[in-house]
């Protein structure tokens, strides 16, 4: 695929919302930079290419849990989950209901013994960082601003416990 | 394990309270933690054979735990109804537990102090009680006893959401820490509903000890955190204890400034509540958990000679509740038997208490404001 600006090969591709369209562009380097687009740290360039509302949760949403059989329907009926594998599958349900259930939307508390040891903060940032890079690279754009979100609570998180 | 009736024969350790370390406006410290199964369905989205499979991994766990040694441990389909109700008004399970039949299980240990629900809304529900404000004391206890449980159980974790639970309400910490507070000074003076409003709007979630909803008999009400996320538990019961203390003060200043202002309303209503209770053939249950209210208030004022009326007042509460009454009649009461046994026990229990000594409340004076110029 051409760059849409100056016909060279593109490899920078992500989604904007122009006039409330979603649409598919896809640029150079050269040309990304010059449109601030593309930033050296990769997430200059989520931020830039993902406002809060440029995506829609609507499309490639799963609807049943593939482990319990739940759905999403159901969920929104009782208010609760079939399984806890449910938490990964309907994540855009409980986004919207978690921050008026509770003081935020990240875990501070312990872990079970077998978690222990596991990843602390910092190095769950550095984790999600990489991970949002790559999700913008396949051009998920759902899930990289899933992770976007989830990074900048943590780095609220982070600011907070200073 | 343990049989139901030898369990119910005693009361639990944390019903006796009052014991004198400080103001008892703190009955009793309740932490519950919910916990689940990796990847198995929860209890009520589960088939029976699927509650079956959890309770059969989860059961022998628990009873595993020296914490559990001589534990009672029953399924809930074999118990009674009148059994099942007497561990509601315990607190030892829900009401939403006590509906349930096969595939669930509670197990208490000796002192009634840990109760396990398994099969309730969650897999795995455990909670500590303690007497009086003891919250960080009951959770530390769980902590122990859920370290050596996740040895065994993998329990449902995300990094991200932390505990996982049926619930959304209850994600992240999976912890409701609460405590149950007798407020008489509050309510006499007409300061309950502001203040515990302003509890309320501080995000706590507050409720009548006895009763459904708002409710509340006794002068009691339960304070307890409603948020779980973005929280660690350490803060949760900090925030916690540090609103308990404050309701803590205004019951105790609402206290003094009646005693201060209206001794003689004081002087009555507990004189009033001592006769009742100790001289009345046939008592409802609002009336009586009323009038021991009261009686408690009398004896956190210092106006009984008896210093066993605290631990008195405090078992009654529980010994009085219709389950009790016909858990110790061995058959099933209608409401006009019930209120005779329940005068019948109050009257025992109260045989020997003297009346309150109304000097105890002005002892600059021994009396009444204004007695002196008589003299
Ligand atoms: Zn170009
Ligand atoms: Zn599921």
């Amino acid at each position: 695929m051409d760059c849409e600006n100056c016909g060279e090969k593109a490899t920078v591709h992500f989604t904007q919302l122009v006039d409330g369209q979603m649409k598919k562009m896809s640029l150079c380097e050269a040309c990304a930079e010059k449109k601030g687009i593309l930033d050296l740290d990769g997430f200059g360039l989520a931020d830039a290419v993902m406002g809060p509302s440029a995506l829609s949760p609507a499309s490639g949403q799963q609807d049943t849990c593939p482990v319990c059989g739940f759905t999403r329907q159901k969920f929104q009926q009782v208010g609760r989950l079939g399984c806890s594998h449910c938490y990964q599958i309907f994540p855009d349900e409980l986004d919207s209901r978690l921050p008026n259930m509770h003081r935020g939307v990240i875990h501070k508390g312990r872990m079970p013994v077998g978690a222990r040891g596991g990843e602390l903060l910092q190095a769950r940032l550095m984790r999600l960082k990489g991970e949002l890079e790559e999700m913008i690279g396949k051009e998920k754009f759902e899930e990289a601003a899933r992770l976007r979100d989830e990074i900048l609570e943590l780095e609220k998180e982070e600011e907070l416990a200073k | 394990m343990m049989r139901f009736k030898t369990l119910l024969k005693h009361p639990a350790d944390w019903m006796s309270g009052g014991k004198g370390d400080g103001s008892s406006v703190v009955v009793t410290s309740r932490v519950r933690l919910a916990r689940n199964i990796e990847a198995k369905p929860f209890p009520g989205w589960a088939d029976k054979s699927n509650r079956i499979d959890v309770l059969n991994s989860v059961r022998p766990a628990v009873e595993g735990l020296s914490e559990m040694k001589d534990a009672f441990s029953q399924s809930l389909d074999e118990l009674t109804s009148v059994q099942k109700q007497v561990l509601v008004e315990r607190h030892l399970i829900s009401r939403e537990q006590a509906a349930r039949g096969e595939g669930s299980a509670t197990i208490v240990n000796r002192k009634q102090t840990y109760s396990f629900m398994v099969n309730e809304e969650d897999h795995l529900r455990m909670q500590a009680i303690r007497s009086g404000l003891k919250i960080r004391e009951a959770h530390e206890g769980l902590v122990k006893i859920e370290d050596k449980l996740s040895e065994s159980l993998p329990l449902a974790f995300d990094t991200r959401l932390g505990y996982l639970t049926a619930c959304p309400t209850n994600v992240g910490t999976g912890m409701r820490a609460s405590a149950m507070l007798h407020l008489p000074g509050l309510v006499l003076s007409d300061e309950a509903g502001p203040t515990l409003q302003g509890v309320a709007r501080m995000r706590f979630a507050v409720r009548g000890f006895f009763g459904e909803g708002t409710e509340s008999l006794g002068n009691l009400f339960q304070i307890s955190n409603q948020s779980t996320l973005g929280e660690s538990e350490d803060e949760i019961i900090t925030r916690l204890e540090r609103v308990i203390g404050d309701v803590e003060t205004y019951e105790l200043n609402a206290r003094q400034r009646l005693v201060e202002k209206d001794p003689d309303m004081i002087l009555d209503r507990v004189g009033r509540a001592y006769g009742v209770l100790k001289y009345s053939y046939t008592i409802a249950s609002k009336e009586a958990l009323n009038l021991l209210s009261l009686l408690r208030l009398g004896a956190e004022l210092g106006l009984f000679e008896d210093d066993g009326v605290l631990r008195t007042c405090d078992l009654l509460l529980m010994d009085i509740q219709p389950a009790h009454l016909q858990l110790h009649a061995g058959r099933k009461l209608d409401a006009g038997l019930r209120d005779a046994i329940r005068a019948e026990i109050i009257r025992g229990r109260l045989q020997s208490l003297q009346p309150p000594a109304i000097g105890k409340l002005k002892p600059d004076n021994g009396g009444y404001p204004g007695e002196r110029d008589h003299e």
